[in-house]
């Protein structure tokens, strides 16, 4: 039987956001006090060592991240922290930032120290204003009790582009730019915002570190799956009884998260399948609802982590209508700077409006397998890499549910 | 150096090279449209997709950059699907126009198909039907055939800092744009053209006026006289199959005659003309203390810019028109007299490097001779279409010299061609006539060349006169802010629009790259190096017209045709 384990919501509903106090006497700040009386390069390694890996959707080991901005030379280096939480279906960052916000502006002056940052970001979501005060309230408390030793956050707001979420295209918006990803290498931490040494890293992210220093490297890296160790939030929408959130260790199983946690299906409908990860998250069957929910675990059945969306399907769903709406939403959602997602993700669209409407043929779905697989190694960032797969899985596995529709 | 492997090749590349650089070290052509060899790289096509061992991910080859021992593959059955379903994507997007697109056979796009054997295009063709835009005298454009590559907006805000195109919207829906998604002639356009070297597309281009032209030389009333603007001939032989600089003058001049024109004269002819009346000007500035540093005005994309970014220091322009609106009065006075022609027959027509030209050449002050003084600008690119149509053998046809009062010229004018030729030009004669002595060598090396910016200090007989010379307008900025904030140490300035001077111009030859720009120099030097004369005021025919005609320069005669004013441009949008 999984159990849910706190970390990064280990505050929830245990302190009054708003009030610092509260925090530090959970133990608050007290990590950033023994991170900053660390040998900066010994803090990094902890961090590497206890195998923390991106929680945003890249699975990117965050102190070896963490170690590239530290060894690059640059007169300034940034810390942002990517709260533009757009995938559909996902609100984990929002229950840390609503809830525990010095948590993360903890995690986020650690790093500060660590690579050698004075000025931080947290890209906000467009769609969070009523987080906007919450955040500079906590910012404020903490300036004042001098907790940050020096180091100033700035809260952006973001205008609700998806592809913003996107590390570089969310630091093209912090510059002022066109909300568009660059192409990598450089990565940020080289060459990041205002082409200087950054680390972009997620909420939750952030928010594990002050635990993982107060615990040690070994502790987390004992938790979970030991590729990507520690837990991880998840949020259930969609034909599931508990639509609500979870934090568990990542040895648990998909079918733990639908059927014990999320409860089963309403109505005593059979179970069609879930989406993991949001948007552009692979739908899974019923056949591999055993695989853990870790980062390498989930490649492996070819689907991804990303965000931690959990989004069921009952039987009486019709899957090809579903993801024709998601097709939708990626040609709406795509920048357009690269050809083939901008092309693509129209083309796929229209593709599926043809299936999905009854006017298709074995010929269109051919295709459209042709253009994902194309997308999926040649655009320029991980939205177009992303866009086909619930295309691609749904006819993988639902085949049949789309032969009904054809010609 | 590091060392790698493409297509099975080994190759050794100093550190940072990009995988496409490496591959042309080998001989490995990998395909590119967004690419260009003067500007950042975009990485937004795709088209360059190629295998890196080792990586799920497709690697651009314009931006990825070489790694030791990185085993890369440019031609897998992967890499070659991936690249058709792009072209494949592109093309379906885009109006299957080829045979009456301006770029026709000029085409990056319709290369790429052509070598990708794009046949059978999956997807449905679906062209936007989007308004094309009509509405400057020298540019147009057509919004459905962007690619998208953004190469032109680079040249626009990076390269000339006017920043009249943008991007607008989002997704398949994203447009390049004129500011605030207005008509072109509502931005800041200064109509230089060098968006049109950058699209690798019919996107953009010049507004095409051939037909006028056939009319005229149709109508038996009318007399068809030309002028060829010094940087035309460097580049004319490329659109008819030659090498630059290989199309000799007088060629050029019969295949003229041949096409219809009645007589052939040569802005050379005024641009010796503008450096005596300019010169003069620089020379009573400096005497009577009128306002320096002074600028030249022979670009008409530069004129524009000035006009709408520096309206405060218009009274720092030479009043001088340029060479093309110095012939067109004169044409219609002077030289009708001395022909003997009725100038309302006369139908006058510029050869020009210049998309700029066609605005100017509309002006409603352009009128000083009573009537339109230009009446039709061509391009270069135009002028090769139209040899091109006529079938002409331009290596067997006899050469015909130019015709008589306004065709003879010195390598002074010819060098008008490049950037910092009019600087040049200016000192041969400043020079004689301020020291009263012979310049021994007439070379200016330093005023030569494609860098952005040169500067130069002239010693004239103890006067020491300070130069500047500025080609691309973000490199005028900086001069012109400099001249706004006080601080600027030079008393006379030649800027001209386009990198390169006007042998890169607007309505050159599709030019890609600046290593063509350069070519285009070089041969104009060389054909400096061959004229007898090469200091404007000894080109005996503007003697004859000082002497019968304009009697002197800056003169009465001279203000009512030769000089013009200069208005700011209160543009809708900056």
């Amino acid at each position: 039987m999984a159990e849910e384990m706190r970390i990064v919501l280990r505050n929830y509903g245990k302190i009054d956001p708003l009030k610092i106090d509260d925090y530090i006497a959970q133990g608050g700040y007290k990590s950033l006090e023994k991170a900053s009386s660390m040998d900066k390069e010994a803090l990094i390694e902890e961090v590497k060592k206890s195998n923390l890996r991106g929680r945003g959707g890249a699975g990117f080991n965050c102190g070896q991240k963490w170690s590239f901005a530290y060894r690059a030379n640059a007169d300034e280096k940034y810390v942002v922290c990517n709260a533009d939480e757009g995938e559909p279906g996902t609100y984990k960052d929002r229950l840390i930032m609503e809830n525990d916000p010095h948590t993360l502006i903890e995690g986020m002056a650690i790093c500060a120290y660590a690579i050698g940052a004075a000025k931080g970001f947290i890209y906000l979501r467009g769609e969070y204003p009523q987080l906007i005060d919450i955040l500079n309230t906590a910012i404020g408390q903490a300036k004042e009790k001098a907790v940050l030793k020096g180091f100033d956050i700035e809260v952006r707001s973001g205008a609700g582009a998806y592809v913003c979420g996107e590390e570089t295209a969310l630091i093209e918006s912090i510059e002022g730019k066109r909300g568009e990803p660059r192409f990598k290498p450089p990565y940020p931490p080289s060459e990041g915002l205002w082409m200087k040494p950054t680390i972009v890293n997620n909420v939750e992210t952030f928010a594990s570190i002050p635990v993982i220093i107060e615990k040690g490297a070994e502790w987390y890296a004992g938790i979970g799956v030991p590729s990507y160790p520690g837990t991880k939030v998840f949020t259930l929408t969609g034909d599931v009884n508990n639509k609500t959130f979870f934090e568990v260790p990542t040895n648990t199983t998909i079918r733990e998260i639908v059927y014990q946690f999320g409860g089963g299906i309403p109505g005593g409908k059979k179970f069609k399948a879930v989406q993991i990860g949001g948007t552009s998250g692979a739908f899974i069957p019923d056949s591999l609802l055993n695989t853990p929910v870790a980062f390498d675990n989930m490649s492996a059945i070819g689907a991804t982590l990303g965000s931690g969306a959990v989004f069921v399907l009952d039987e009486t769903r019709d899957i090809v209508d579903v993801t024709t709406r998601i097709a939708k939403f990626f040609e709406h959602e795509s920048c357009g700077k690269c050809a083939p997602c901008r092309e693509g993700t129209a083309r796929m669209h229209e593709l599926m409006e043809l299936v999905n409407s009854g006017q298709g043929s074995l010929k269109d779905i051919e295709l459209m397998q042709k253009l994902g697989n194309v997308m999926s190694i040649a655009c320029l960032c991980g939205l177009g890499q992303a866009a086909p797969a619930p295309i691609l899985t749904t006819i993988k596995h639902f085949g049949t549910d789309y032969n009904a529709k054809l010609m | 150096m590091v060392n790698l492997t493409i297509d099975g090749i080994k190759v050794s590349v100093p550190e940072g090279s990009t995988i496409l650089q490496a591959a042309k070290e080998v001989g490995i052509k990998i395909p590119t449209l967004c690419h260009h060899p003067d500007q950042a790289v975009k990485a937004n096509c795709r088209v360059c997709v190629c295998e890196v061992e080792g990586n799920r991910l497709l690697a651009a080859a314009c931006a990825q950059p070489v790694m030791e021992g990185m085993v890369v593959k440019t031609r897998t059955p992967k890499v070659i699907e991936a690249r058709k379903t792009i072209l494949e994507l592109i093309l379906s997007h885009h109006p299957q126009d080829c045979l009456n697109c301006i770029r026709n056979g000029n085409c990056e796009l319709q290369d790429l198909a052509n070598e990708y054997f794009i046949r059978d295009n999956p997807f449905t063709l679906k062209v936007r039907g989007l308004k094309k835009d009509y509405s400057t005298p020298s540019l147009f454009r057509d919004p459905d055939k962007c690619v998208l590559c953004r190469r032109c907006i680079e040249a626009c805000t990076v390269v000339q800092s006017v920043n009249a195109l943008g991007l607008e919207n989002r997704g398949v829906l994203s447009m390049v744009v004129p500011t605030m998604g207005g008509d072109l002639m509502d931005s800041a356009c200064v109509m230089c053209g060098q968006c049109i070297h950058a699209c690798p597309v019919g996107a953009i281009g010049e507004v095409e006026e051939i037909d006028k032209l056939l009319a005229a030389i149709a109508d038996p009333d009318k007399v068809v006289v030309t002028q060829i603007a010094p940087a035309v001939r460097v580049a004319i032989g490329e659109e008819v199959g030659m090498k630059t600089g290989d199309m000799p003058m007088d060629v050029f001049v019969a295949g003229l005659r041949q096409v219809g024109f009645d007589y052939v004269l040569h802005t050379n002819f005024t641009a010796d003309l503008t450096i005596l009346e300019e010169g003069n000007e620089l020379l009573q500035r400096l005497k009577e203390g009128g306002t320096l540093p002074m600028f030249t005005s022979c670009s008409p994309g530069w004129i524009n810019f000035c006009e709408t970014f520096y309206p405060d220091l218009l009274d720092n322009l030479s009043t001088c028109k340029s060479p093309q609106q110095m012939f067109g009065p004169l044409v219609k006075t002077y030289w009708a007299d001395k022909m003997g022609i009725d100038p309302a027959k006369i139908y006058s027509v510029s050869i020009m490097p210049c998309t700029a030209k066609k605005f100017e050449a509309a002006r409603p002050e352009m009128n000083a001779s009573g009537y339109r003084d230009v009446d039709l600008v061509l391009t270069t690119r135009e002028i090769g279409r139209l040899f091109r149509m006529s079938g002409l053998d331009f290596d067997k046809l006899a050469g015909t010299n130019f015709d008589s009062w306004m065709g003879a010229y010195t390598g002074a004018a010819v060098i008008f061609g490049a950037s910092g030729g009019v600087m040049e030009a200016a000192l041969r004669t400043v020079y004689e006539v301020v020291t009263g002595k012979t310049l021994e060598d007439v070379n200016f090396e330093v005023t030569r060349g494609i860098t952005g910016i040169k500067e130069a200090e002239v010693d004239l007989d103890g006067t020491l006169v300070k130069v500047a010379i500025a080609n691309g307008l973000s490199n005028a900025r900086k001069l012109m802010d400099q001249v706004r904030a006080g601080e600027s140490p030079y008393h006379f300035i030649e800027i001209m629009a386009c990198p390169g001077g006007c042998i890169g111009g607007g309505g050159q030859p599709i030019t890609k790259a600046n290593a063509k720009r350069v070519e285009r120099i070089d041969s104009i030097y060389v054909e400096d190096e061959k004229c007898a004369i090469r200091k404007s005021h000894e080109n005996p025919e503007v003697k004859t017209l000082y002497d019968e005609f304009l009697h002197e320069p800056l003169g009465h005669k001279s203000h009512e045709l030769l000089h013009t004013h200069y208005q700011a441009k209160n543009k809708k949008y900056l």
